[in-house]
């Protein structure tokens, strides 16, 4: 009973950084029909950005690093999205396939600025202490890092629908997934909401990037590109443009993932993810088009 | 002086030429139907005038060109679509759709939309994607007349697939709006168009064949068969 409860909720934890990532592409995807190869650039360079900022704090309170690095990687995911919409996703709105080249550039170049920058060696992220014990869930001993991501990821997802719900911006949004050139057709720049989706994406993107950091214990280069294919996978099971959608996927992932690499043996949970995908596009075919 | 001035309008899509060089002039006040059988571009202008397809020409709205600006530029200049589909926002409640539509600065006139279809008073709180394709198209001229800054409606097709009921109620809608905007009318329902608009442009393989009067075309046998397939002229009022 334990495991299974140990499992489950360091599912959880995993489903929310595959949340985090996949809940901006979705929405860029549903809004924009934008395919951003490059948003595993961001969780890679917001984390470093974060990593490198909070550095000189962490031979005093490691607290106070751990929530300014939150906040960096924040900020940094963000300016980097508004950097790539503004300068090389916007020229080529009208041409997908440019879209898809740049951002899959955009993606290996980010990976080599950071080996350059930092080598290819993992760094290593020093946690407050309370992050790195544990708390007993019904006889299972939980990191307790999990769970703060997962609560984490919860937060966002409400203020995430409370933005789409309650405002005019969430509005745009909502209405520009389902027929963008009818939005346009009422008065409203959709560019704008197309930048403001950019950067709440690579917000949620650099926030990943820094949790994966507590989730490990470490950073490297590589992750980024590696929680990229299961965050689309998430966004295609949960269907492009829901954010709902997303967390219930990402969740339903990572849980299924936890569960079979333990059971199974380790690498079949990854593999089982590719079956969960095929599945959702057999079952539901529209799963893959923005609805 | 026109509302609204089409010259030379062009547009391709893919290898189809559909509107070659389309000239006509919109006057200001009331109906003007641009009529036609199916397929000769009659919907590709409407979406042209807006700028939701790509197109050569110059277009003037108020005497100001227009061709050059982006859709919502154009929108916010005060003209309206309706569009064939409806096109409403069906994961959007109805209130939300007409939220939507509400563009600063313009007086949002919720008293004449209510006071036209009751039922969106009512059912604000459904998503409209659950609504009947009548109660949709009540929507979508809703939200076209939400703004009192509109003075041009592209109306396309209002009465595609509705019930005779239904029919009657968004034509008497219409005429009431008429009274206010200027409509250019998409309608293959010629007994509508004759009921609404006084106006004709008729396109006919996408360029302009008769401009005149609705009951000049519909009252001339010759014409009517030439340009809209009837075997006779004429049409109820």
């Amino acid at each position: 009973m334990s495991t299974i409860v140990l499992l489950f909720l360091t599912g959880l934890g995993l489903g929310g950084l595959y949340f985090l990532v996949a809940s901006g592409l979705s929405l860029i995807f549903g809004l924009m029909r934008v395919l951003n190869m490059a948003h595993g650039a961001l969780f890679t360079i917001a984390a470093y950005i974060a990593w490198q900022v909070t550095l000189p704090l962490l031979g005093g309170n490691l607290t106070l690093a751990w929530f300014a690095g939150i906040v960096v990687a924040i900020v940094a995911g963000g300016a980097c999205a508004f950097l790539l919409e503004v300068f090389l996703i916007r020229p080529l709105y009208t041409r997908p396939i440019g879209q898809i080249l740049v951002t899959v550039g955009v993606a290996l170049a980010a990976v080599a600025l950071v080996e350059g920058a930092w080598g290819e060696d993992m760094k290593q992220v020093l946690l407050p202490a309370w992050l790195t014990g544990t708390v007993r869930v019904l006889g299972a001993n939980i990191p307790t890092s999990q769970l703060v991501i997962a609560a984490i990821a919860l937060l966002v997802l409400g203020a995430l629908v409370l933005f789409l719900r309650a405002t005019r911006y969430g509005l745009v949004i909502r209405a520009g997934v389902e027929n963008r050139s009818m939005v346009e057709a009422l008065g409203i720049d959709v560019n704008r909401a197309f930048t403001l989706v950019f950067v709440i994406g690579g917000m949620a993107a650099g926030l990943a990037g820094f949790l994966a950091g507590t989730f490990f214990g470490e950073i490297d280069p590589a992750r980024g590109t590696s929680m990229l294919i299961f965050a689309f996978i998430v966004v295609v099971i949960g269907g492009l443009g829901s954010v709902t959608g997303s967390a219930i996927a990402a969740a339903v992932v990572a849980i299924v993932q936890q569960f079979l690499n333990f059971y199974a043996a380790p690498g079949i949970g990854d593999f089982s993810v590719v079956i969960l995908l095929a599945a959702a596009l057999l079952l539901r075919p529209r799963s893959a088009e923005a609805s | 002086m026109n509302l609204l001035d089409v010259r030379d309008l062009h547009v391709r899509i893919g290898q189809s030429h559909i509107l070659h060089g389309l000239s006509f002039g919109v006057p200001s006040g009331g109906v003007t139907g641009l009529l036609g059988r199916n397929g000769v571009g009659k919907t590709t202008t409407l979406r042209g005038i807006l700028g939701l397809v790509d197109r050569t020409g110059l277009i003037e709205f108020e005497g100001e060109g227009i061709a050059a600006l982006r859709t919502h530029e154009i929108a916010r200049r005060g003209i309206a679509y309706v569009p064939e589909d409806r096109d409403v926002f069906s994961a959007l409640t109805v209130e939300e759709n007409l939220r939507l539509a509400e563009r600063p600065g313009c007086e949002h006139q919720y008293d004449l939309v209510y006071d036209l279809f009751p039922e969106m008073k009512a059912r604000g709180a459904q998503r409209a994607g659950t609504l009947s394709g009548g109660q949709q198209q009540m929507l979508a001229i809703s939200r076209a007349l939400l703004n009192g800054g509109n003075r041009l409606l592209l109306v396309d097709e209002p009465t595609k697939g509705l019930a005779p009921l239904v029919v009657r109620h968004v034509v008497d809608a219409l005429k009431r709006a008429a009274e206010a905007v200027t409509i250019l009318l998409v309608e293959q329902n010629l007994s509508v168009a004759h009921k609404l608009a006084r106006d004709a442009i008729v396109l006919d393989q996408g360029r302009v064949g008769y401009v005149g009067t609705v009951d000049e075309l519909m009252g001339d046998p010759v014409l009517a068969r030439h340009h809209l397939g009837l075997s006779s002229g004429g049409g109820e009022r």
